[in-house]
């Protein structure tokens, strides 16, 4: 355990695993709330100046994204030009990157909602992913926003089927940890439908039928018109190409499962990403609060464009502190709160997407083994004070 | 057998498109190419009076037109939110092929002010099909009185054009209230039909510059022929209120027929006042004193359990519809009054009274 929530305020010093590498900071609950209260400033600053400058930000995405998914369902028609097939199964792949990352994630966590616009709201978008907004927002906006980094508490820390922290216990099934990381990759919507079922917990009889019949029916309507979409009406309108254009569609699919996957994956598990015991979050105030979202986020460095392609999910820090501000202001967010960052001595974890990406299967790797075999690799040990009440409850 | 074929081909199209609507990609290629959606484009504006601007509309195929006395919401997009209007177009109904509206900047009136200063040839707005029972009965009444006030002459002036153009004979009195000579935008038109339609009679009052401008039971009482017409009135609210006691006494409430034109907007309270107001809890019929707490709270002392999540406005599980109220952002401070927004319930507070839908 990286982070000492009271306890080194209350007793010694934290222990540590290797000493002469460790890098402490150690926080008061006045830093924490200050930190806290200069967050918010900055929020609502950025949320007073929303306007059409945005608008027009979001529009030109579902324009270009409208555009790549036209030309690329249209290359489809000409297969027998291999180059042209291939730049469309490409054009829809890409297509399909900005609609479920810059457009669906975002408008769903209700960053456009300021617009008032019929479809780009978190009440009524649904993406071009078999996965039924619906239930996304469930598990992604509430359980992963909320508790983020809480092991036990949010399910995308390994999702239910990996092993993505030293804490949780490990078990011989996660020798296949690697395998399943890959199968993941491959088939990351669906896995990510799969997602809110919870099927280890109906596995081990603590979620009933009647928990998750209605999720299935969900599930069903909404992948099978996705399904009728990509695998049987596009190829039926493309006549005798029918085979090329399913084999395209799924190409197309794929692309985007391995590009969303490795972002992601970007997000919260590369090194020096933090993680949480329940017992330290209850009752958190909301310094606290940003407070762990800051630790347990990763940022990836790239250019403007590869910002817009990750869904400015390379901004995962400042994602995870402000999830309903429009992605397009967090380049320039990003800057203040790497100065707070340094100002009160935090990390601010970011990297190239080839270092992130590698520790995070590096560390994929080494946790299909028990910890007794591997070395922990974090050097953090942030301490932090609680307020009051909070102290006493926890 | 041809609509049969019709509707399968919209589903496949549909199906082509599938999560989306098929206008989110038809709006790409051109606002005025729609599937399901109606849009209007702006091919005439004039400012007629200091305060008003009239624009004609050439709308979409699928629009349907309206029938005189009923309304469209209107929507414009100002700073990057699209802000939803009611106006009632004021030709004469079956006019599928242009829409005509009177736009009246109020004070304060932040769309119909953006209308005022920035409609222009080009624009495309978007609109939907005419709603409202404000209308002329398709039967005819033998008479007709029609009472306007201010802007509230858009659904009378489309219910007197409709009579004109299909030659009614009945005797019709057109009794509206202006500030002044100069406010009322459609004075030349109404003088022109007074003196070429024989049984249209004029009765302008300016409320400005006559000594008995305000309404006065004389104004109605003095028609003749209005003992046995059916009454239509639109206006503000000052007006409404003095027509309808009029007809309670002169026992002609059964025919009349009146439609609020404005929306009042709640009153934008002082937050640091002390707490007042009635908490509405529309969808589950329950009421409740506001306690100052969020909605969110406030409901479930009320013994309501509406859905929520992470409590603390980051997950939008709680998003409620506030009908009218105002309403304050407690994480923010931010203050808003806007009828029928989506809100999330969970940290906003009622300011006075509020209707959620909760």
């Amino acid at each position: 355990m990286a982070v000492n929530i009271s306890e080194y305020f209350r007793s010694a010093p934290a222990p540590a695993a290797t000493p002469e590498k460790i890098t402490e900071v150690t926080l008061t609950a006045d830093q924490v709330e200050q930190l806290g209260r200069e967050l918010d400033e900055l929020r609502q600053r950025i949320v007073a100046d929303l306007g059409q400058s945005d608008r027009d930000y979001i529009y030109g995405i579902i324009g270009a994204q409208r555009k790549l998914e036209f030309a690329g369902r249209a290359m489809m028609f000409a297969p027998f030009i291999p180059p042209v097939w291939l730049a469309g199964v490409a054009s829809l792949g890409l297509a399909k990157i900005l609609d479920n990352m810059e457009i669906g994630h975002n408008v769903m966590h209700g960053q456009y909602d300021w617009m008032r616009e019929d479809t780009y709201n978190s009440r009524e978008f649904d993406w071009d992913n078999v996965v039924p907004g619906e239930q996304w927002k469930h598990s992604h906006n509430y359980l992963h926003h909320t508790f983020t980094n809480i092991v036990g508490e949010d399910r995308d820390v390994g999702y239910g089927i990996l092993r993505m922290d030293r804490d949780q216990k490990w078990n011989p099934y996660f020798l296949g940890n690697l395998g399943y990381a890959t199968a993941l990759m491959l088939l990351f919507e669906w896995g990510v439908m799969l997602h809110d079922l919870e099927a280890e917990n109906v596995i081990a009889g603590k979620r009933k039928w009647s928990d998750i019949k209605g999720l299935l029916r969900g599930m069903w309507r909404k992948a099978s018109r996705q399904v009728a979409k990509d695998y049987v009406i596009w190829p039926a309108l493309t006549g005798p190409f029918f085979v090329s254009t399913l084999v395209g569609n799924a190409g197309a699919n794929l692309i985007r499962n391995l590009w969303a996957f490795s972002i992601i994956f970007c997000g919260h598990f590369p090194t020096g990403a933090q993680t949480f015991a329940a017992e330290d979050c209850q009752n958190e105030t909301r310094g606290e609060w940003y407070l762990r979202q800051m630790l347990g986020s990763a940022n990836i460095d790239g250019t403007p464009l590869f910002h817009i392609m990750s869904g400015n999910l390379s901004h995962q820090i400042e994602h995870h502190l402000f999830p309903d501000v429009p992605a397009n202001r967090y380049p320039e967010m990003a800057v203040e709160v790497r100065e707070l960052c340094h100002k009160y001595g935090l990390p601010y974890n970011t990297g190239s997407l080839r270092g992130q990406l590698g520790s995070t299967w590096k560390k994929i790797a080494k946790l299909s083994l028990p910890n007794w075999m591997t070395r922990d690799d974090n050097d953090l040990v942030v301490n932090i004070e609680r307020s009051g009440s909070a102290t006493e409850a926890a | 057998m041809a609509s049969r074929l019709k509707s399968l081909v919209t589903s496949l199209v549909e199906a082509t498109a599938t999560p989306y609507p098929v206008d989110r990609y038809l709006e790409f290629v051109s606002p005025m190419l729609t599937w399901r959606e109606h849009r209007a484009q702006i091919t005439h504006v004039t400012r007629r009076t200091d305060r008003t601007v009239t624009v004609h509309l050439q709308p979409t195929r699928g629009w349907e037109g309206h029938i005189a006395g009923q309304y469209i919401e209107v929507s414009v997009i100002i700073d990057g939110v699209r802000n939803r209007r009611y106006f009632s177009p004021a030709g004469a109904e079956k006019d599928r092929g242009q829409i005509e509206l009177t736009v009246t900047a109020h004070d304060g009136g932040f769309v119909s002010t953006h209308l005022r200063e920035n409609a222009a040839v080009g624009d495309v707005l978007t609109i939907s099909a005419a709603a409202g029972e404000f209308t002329l009965p398709a039967i005819r009444p033998a008479s007709v009185v029609l009472v306007s006030g201010g802007s509230g002459i858009t659904p009378v002036i489309s219910m007197l054009r409709t009579l004109v153009a299909e030659h009614y004979d009945g005797p019709i009195d057109f009794v509206h209230y202006a500030r002044t000579e100069a406010d009322l935008a459609y004075r030349v038109e109404l003088e022109a039909i007074a003196r070429t339609v024989p049984n249209v009679r004029l009765h302008l009052h300016y409320t400005r510059t006559d000594a008995d401008g305000r309404f006065t039971d004389a104004h109605l009482a003095a028609l003749t022929g209005a003992g046995d017409a059916e009454i239509f009135l639109c206006g503000p609210s000052s007006l409404m209120s003095a027509v309808r006691d009029y007809a309670d006494r002169a026992g002609l409430t059964g025919r009349l027929h009146s439609e609020a034109f404005t929306v009042d907007t709640a009153p934008v309270l002082d937050p640091n006042e002390p707490v007042t107001g009635t908490v509405a809890f529309t969808a589950s019929g329950t009421e409740a004193p506001n306690d100052g707490r969020t909605l969110l709270e406030q409901a479930e002392n009320a013994g309501l359990n509406p859905e929520f999540g992470c409590r603390m406005g980051i997950c939008f599980s709680c998003t409620k519809v506030r009908t009218s109220g105002c309403t304050r952002n407690i994480l923010t401070g931010e203050l808003d009054s806007e009828p029928d927004q989506h809100i999330q319930i969970c940290v906003n507070a009622p300011v006075g009274d509020v209707e959620i839908e909760v």
